[in-house]
C-alpha cells in the first residue's frame, strides 16, 4: 500500500449545473469545448422544395444547443407540408413555412434563437438576407433550389469562407455533399481508445528504462505476490532486453520473431503458483503484437506533413505553426511527442502511478519542446500550450479533409463505380451469393443532381441530362432503374428518408464546427432500398 | 423563374392532398418492386395496420413520429419510464415542465396532437406486464430499447407466438439501437430469420474489474468509484438503498471515490465520471437516434407496404458509423440452430471439471451467447441449484461450493438446463464438456 497523502485538502463538491444535466449525454461525446462551439454558431437554412429534410436536421441541431439558426424559405404551408413536416401542425396552413416551422422549432430548446425570411408573402431577397444578417458560420441550402439562390449562396461562402452543405432528398434516395472552404485540419479525430496507446517499447528513454532495470534486477528474489505485479511495460522492457543480448541485438519485429517471443515472455512466467501462470505475464505477452513495433506515420499525418500551404492566411494559423514543429521533432527525433497516456495493467497501485508519471512526465517534455520550436517559427510567438498539448496528445491522427482537388471527372467516377459494380457481380456469381459487395450508390447521385432544379422530371428527361456529361450513361440498366425511382417520387420527400438523411447532416455539421471526429470528404449518397450509405469525393 | 413553393406538388387544398408525396411512392410501382400491390383495396388495409413501439426515449420519440408521417393510423407505445432532465438533449417530444411525466404518455399525446388523425394508445408499464394475447393484436414491433434484457423478452415472445397454422401470429420485428455516433437496426421475422438471441453474441458484455483490484490495488479513477459503489456503500449503508438517480446518493459515492483516489495518488475522479460508472451511461445524441429511427421506420413502410424491398430475408442488419466519415454494412447474420429461443439443438458447454458450480454460474453472467445474471441450473434433469423459491434455494445452495466432476458427479455429455428468472419463457440446453 502507498503512503496515505494527506496534505492535499479534500475535493470541493460542485455538482453539475442545470445545463450541465441537460447536455450530459452529448458532453461526454464532445465536451463542453464542443458545446462551446456549438453555442455560438450562427447556421442559415435556405429551404424548398418538400422542405422536410432541411427542418430535420435543424431539429438535431436545435435540440443539443446550437446557438442560432435563421430558415429562409418563401414557400406557403399547404395539405402536402403537413403529411411530411413534423414541424407544422393545423393551423400553419396559408402561412408562411420558414416562420411557422422557426417556431416550432424553438419549442424544442429555449436557448436556442431562431429567425426567418421573408417576414411576409412574396418579399424574399436573398442577398438582402445576406448583406444585413451577421455573419453566418455555415450554410445549408436543400434541392431543388432556384438557380440565383444557389449562385447567390455560393458567391456569399467563397467570400466569407463559410462550408456549405447541400442536400437533396426524394423518394427512397438523398444525398448531401459538403464544400468547405479550404483545407480543413482536425487534431481532435477521437480514434478508437485502442489504437492511441503509445508505450515506446522499441526506443524507452532513460527514466523508462531505469525503473525497469530497478524493478528487475533481482527479479528471481522477489516474492511471488510482487512478481506477480510487475506491470507488463517491464516485463516487456525487461524481456526485449534479454532477448537482444540473444539475438545480435535485433528486436522481434517480424510475425515469425513475435511468436517466439511470445513463448520467451510465458517461459519467465512462474507456475508452481495455485493459478499455474500469472496474469500479467499473460497481459505482457497479449500486448506483443500491438506494441512491438517499429514507428510508422498514418496517411493522415504524412499528407500534414506533406501537405504544400499556399495560402498566406492558412500559414499564419496556429494549426500549421504547430503542424511545422511537430514535423522538425518528428524529424530530429525520429518519432512523435509521446501521447503519455498509460493503459490500466496489473500492478500495485503506487507502482502503476509511478510508472504513469514517468509516461506523463516525458509527454510534458515533449509538448514543451515543440512548443519552443513552434514559438522559434514565424508566426508562432503567442502559440498556446493548451493547443500544443490536445496536437500532441492526437498528432499520430490528426487528418485533413479537402485536402486536394477532386481527382475525377464525372465521367471518369463512373466509368471506376460501373468497373466495380461488374467485379462484385462476378464475385457473387462466382462464389454462388456467398460473397456479395454493396453496389454503387454513385447513379443515385448523378440522378438526383439531375433533378436540382427541376424536381419532377420523368425518367427519360433525367438520363438524357446526365448523358451531356457522361455519354455512356445512355443504355445502361442500373443507371435506368435509378432514374425512374427518382421519377417516382416526383421531387416528393419520404419522411423515414428526411429525417435519416437530416440526422446525418447534422452529424457532419456537428463536427465540422466542434471540430472534432472526422468529418466526410466530401458527398454521401444513401439507398434507403438498400440500406446503404457511400462516401465518395466528387 | 417560378418560385418552387411546397416542392410543386400536392398544392391541393383537400386533406387527401395531405399524403401526396407519400401516395407517390405507395400508389405507383418502381423498378425494384414492379408487381407491387398498389390497388386502393391495398392501402385501405394497411390503413387498419396496427404497429407497437416499445420505448418511448430517445429512438421511440423519434420513431413514433416517423411512424405517424409514414401514414400508420394505430400505434400503441409502452413505456415505464418517466421524463429526465437528461433526456431533453434529444427526446424531442418532451419540455422542461414535462420532467417526472410519464413518457409513453407524453410522447403519445404530443404526436396525436402534431399529425391529424393518427391515434396512439400509451402504456405507462412494463412490457413483461402484457401476455401474448395483447400483442397478438399488432402487425409489426418496432423496438428503440437500451435494455438487452427487454429484447431478449420481446424477442422469445414474439417467436414462441408464431403459429405455423397461422400467418397472422408471425410478427416482423424492427430493432434499433445507438450509442454515440454509432447504430444500427435489425429486422426479424420470428423463426424464418435469425433472432435477436442467435445475434447475442454481438453484444459483448463488460469485462467486470476483479474485486481484489478494487480492494488492494486500484489504478483507476473507475476503480476509486466501483469500490465507493460497490464495497464502501456496503459497509456503510449512508442511505436505506441506492438510487441511482439521487443526487444526494452519487455525491456520496463521488467524495468517497474521491478519498480513496487521493489516498493511492490517482487523477481524474469526478462527479460526471462517478455518475457515468454507476449508471453505467451510454453517451446518446438527437442526430445518431434520428438517423437509426428512421432507418427502422423505413424499414417498417417497406415491409407494410411492399413500396420497396425491405432488410430481412437476404441482409438483415445495417450498422451505422458516423464518427470517422460516415459508413454503413448491411449484413447477412445466420440463424443458429442451437439458439435457446429459434433453435431446437443443445450447444456444447466447455467447462474445467474443478470449477466449483458457484463458478460456473458466475461464467454464464460474461458468456457472451447466454449473459444471465441469476441462472438456476439442472443437470440430467436432477437439480443443482435453483434460485427461487427460497427454500429450494437454500437446500441447493451447499452445492455452489462443490467441483463440477468430484463434487458434483457431473460427465462429459451429460444434458444440462439453465433458466432465468429474467426470461422464464427460456430454457438453455447445453451438452456437457470438460475443456
Ligand atoms: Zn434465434
Amino acid at each position: 500500500m502507498t503512503e496515505i497523502i494527506t496534505s492535499q485538502t479534500p475535493p470541493i463538491l460542485h455538482g453539475p449545473s442545470e445545463k450541465e444535466k441537460k447536455y450530459d449525454r452529448q458532453l461526454r461525446l464532445w465536451a463542453a469545448s464542443g458545446q462551446e462551439a456549438l453555442e455560438s454558431a450562427n447556421i442559415l437554412l435556405v429551404n424548398s422544395g418538400a422542405g422536410a429534410v432541411g427542418v430535420e436536421t435543424l431539429k438535431n441541431l436545435v435540440l443539443p444547443g446550437i446557438g442560432k439558426f435563421t430558415i429562409v424559405d418563401d414557400a406557403v404551408v399547404n395539405q402536402a407540408d403537413l403529411g411530411v413536416n413534423f414541424f407544422l401542425e393545423e393551423d400553419s396552413l396559408g402561412k408562411l413555412r420558414s416562420e411557422c416551422c422557426t417556431k416550432l422549432l424553438q419549442e424544442l430548446n429555449p436557448e436556442v434563437q431562431g429567425d426567418w425570411f421573408p417576414k411576409s408573402v412574396g418579399t424574399l431577397d436573398l442577398p438582402d438576407v445576406l448583406t444585413t444578417s451577421p455573419r453566418y458560420t455555415l450554410i445549408v441550402y436543400t434541392n431543388p433550389i432556384r438557380e440565383e439562390d444557389l449562385a447567390t449562396i455560393e458567391a456569399y461562402a467563397s467570400q466569407h469562407k463559410v462550408p456549405v452543405v447541400s442536400i437533396h432528398s426524394a423518394g427512397f434516395y438523398s444525398y448531401f455533399r459538403t464544400s468547405l472552404p479550404g483545407t480543413f485540419p482536425i487534431v481532435d479525430t477521437h480514434p478508437e481508445v485502442e489504437k492511441t496507446t503509445d508505450l515506446r517499447l522499441l526506443s524507452p528513454w532513460p527514466e523508462l528504462v531505469d525503473f525497469a532495470q530497478e524493478m528487475t534486477k533481482d527479479i528471481d528474489a522477489l516474492d511471488d505476490h510482487e512478481h506477480g505485479h510487475i506491470p507488463y511495460v517491464v516485463i516487456l522492457l525487461y524481456c526485449l532486453e534479454q532477448w537482444r543480448q540473444s539475438h545480435n541485438g535485433a528486436n522481434p519485429t517480424n510475425t515469425k520473431d513475435k511468436r517466439e517471443f511470445g513463448k520467451f515472455v510465458l517461459a519467465k512466467s512462474r507456475t508452481n503458483n495455485p493459478e499455474g501462470g500469472e496474469e500479467n505475464f499473460q497481459e505482457a505477452a497479449a500486448a506483443i503484437n500491438k506494441n512491438i513495433k517499429l514507428p510508422e506515420l498514418e496517411t493522415g499525418l504524412e499528407e500534414v506533413f506533406n501537405y504544400q500551404l499556399s495560402d498566406e492566411f492558412e500559414l499564419q494559423s496556429t494549426f500549421w505553426v504547430i503542424a511545422r514543429a511537430v514535423k522538425d521533432f518528428y524529424l530530429k527525433h525520429g518519432c512523435l511527442p509521446l501521447p503519455g497516456a498509460l493503459p490500466d495493467m496489473k500492478a500495485q497501485s503506487s507502482v502503476y502511478v509511478k510508472l504513469q508519471n514517468i509516461y506523463k512526465a516525458k509527454a510534458r517534455r515533449d509538448v514543451h519542446e515543440v512548443l519552443e520550436i513552434a514559438r522559434a517559427n514565424t508566426g508562432g510567438k503567442d502559440v498556446d500550450l493548451a493547443e500544443v498539448e490536445l496536437f500532441c496528445k492526437n498528432a499520430r491522427f490528426v487528418k485533413l479533409i479537402n485536402a486536394k482537388a477532386p481527382e475525377q471527372q464525372l465521367n471518369q467516377i463512373y466509368d471506376t463505380e460501373k468497373a466495380n459494380d461488374a467485379a462484385a457481380e462476378a464475385m457473387k456469381e462466382e462464389t454462388s451469393g456467398a460473397f456479395s459487395l454493396p453496389m454503387s450508390n454513385f447513379f443515385i447521385y448523378l440522378a438526383l443532381a439531375a433533378t436540382s432544379h427541376n424536381a419532377t422530371a420523368p425518367a427519360d428527361a433525367i438520363i438524357t441530362t446526365i448523358s451531356s456529361k457522361i455519354p455512356n450513361a445512355i443504355g445502361d440498366k442500373r443507371m435506368l432503374q435509378v432514374a425512374q425511382e427518382v421519377a417516382r417520387a416526383g421531387g416528393g420527400e419520404l419522411h423515414n428518408i428526411s429525417a435519416l438523411t437530416g440526422g446525418m447532416v447534422a452529424q457532419e455539421i456537428i463536427k465540422i464546427i466542434t471540430k472534432q471526429y472526422v468529418p466526410i470528404d466530401n458527398t454521401c449518397i444513401f439507398d434507403g432500398i438498400s440500406s446503404r450509405c457511400q462516401v465518395l469525393r466528387l | 423563374m417560378a418560385a418552387i413553393s411546397g416542392g410543386g406538388g400536392g398544392g391541393g387544398t383537400g386533406a387527401a392532398s395531405r399524403w401526396h408525396y407519400l401516395d407517390q411512392i405507395r400508389r405507383n410501382p418502381g423498378p425494384f418492386n414492379e408487381d407491387s400491390d398498389v390497388s386502393d383495396e391495398a392501402l385501405a388495409a394497411w390503413d387498419k395496420a396496427k404497429v407497437l413501439v416499445i420505448g418511448a426515449g430517445g429512438l421511440g420519440c423519434e420513431i413514433l413520429k416517423n411512424l405517424a408521417l409514414s401514414g400508420f393510423k394505430d400505434i400503441h407505445v409502452i413505456d415505464m419510464d418517466t421524463i429526465d432532465i437528461s433526456n431533453l438533449n434529444r427526446q424531442f417530444l418532451f419540455r422542461k415542465d414535462d420532467v417526472g411525466k410519464f413518457k409513453a404518455e407524453v410522447a403519445a399525446a404530443f404526436v396525436e396532437k402534431r399529425v391529424n388523425g393518427v391515434k396512439i394508445t400509451p402504456h405507462n408499464c412494463r412490457i413483461q406486464e402484457f401476455d401474448e394475447d395483447f400483442y397478438m393484436q399488432f402487425q409489426i414491433v418496432v423496438c428503440g430499447l437500451d435494455s438487452i434484457d427487454a429484447r431478449r423478452w420481446i424477442n422469445a415472445t414474439l417467436v414462441n407466438m408464431v403459429d405455423m397454422e397461422n400467418q397472422d401470429s408471425l410478427k416482423p420485428l424492427i430493432d434499433g439501437g445507438t450509442e454515440g455516433f454509432k447504430g444500427q437496426t435489425r429486422v426479424i421475422f420470428p423463426t424464418i430469420t435469425p433472432c435477436i438471441e442467435c445475434q447475442l453474441d454481438l453484444y459483448t458484455p463488460r469485462a467486470a474489474v476483479p474485486l481484489c483490484t478494487l480492494a488492494t490495488i486500484p489504478r483507476q479513477p473507475e476503480h476509486c468509484i466501483e469500490w465507493a459503489h460497490i464495497i464502501a456503500w456496503d459497509q456503510e449503508k449512508p442511505f436505506p438503498s441506492l438510487d441511482k438517480d439521487d443526487p444526494e446518493h452519487i455525491t456520496w459515492l463521488y467524495q468517497k471515490a474521491s478519498a480513496r483516489a487521493q489516498e493511492f495518488g490517482i487523477a481524474g475522479v469526478t462527479y460526471s465520471l462517478t455518475q457515468g460508472v454507476v449508471k453505467n451511461i451510454i453517451p446518446a445524441i438527437a442526430s445518431t437516434n434520428a438517423i437509426i429511427a428512421a432507418s427502422c421506420c423505413n424499414e417498417a413502410l417497406k415491409i407494410a407496404t411492399n413500396a420497396a424491398p425491405a432488410l430481412g430475408f437476404e441482409e438483415s442488419y445495417m450498422m451505422y458509423s458516423g464518427d470517422d466519415s460516415i459508413y454503413t454494412s448491411t449484413f447477412r447474420y445466420d440463424k443458429k440452430d442451437d439458439c435457446a429461443v429459434c433453435g431446437n439443438l443443445a450447444k456444447p458447454l466447455a467447462v474445467d471439471p474443478a470449477w466449483t458450480l458457484q463458478e460456473l454460474l458466475d461464467s454464464f453472467a460474461v458468456k457472451p451467447d447466454l449473459q444471465l445474471k441469476k441462472p438456476s441450473i439442472r443437470a440430467e434433469g436432477k437439480t443443482l441449484y435453483m434460485q427461487f423459491p427460497p427454500g429450494i434455494e437454500e437446500q441447493t445452495r451447499p452445492n455452489l461450493d462443490k467441483t463440477l466432476k468430484d463434487g458434483l458427479g457431473l460427465e462429459p455429455g451429460f444434458e444440462i438446463a439453465v433458466t432465468d428468472p429474467s426470461f422464464p419463457a427460456l430454457t438453455f440446453q447445453f451438452i456437457l464438456k470438460f475443456a
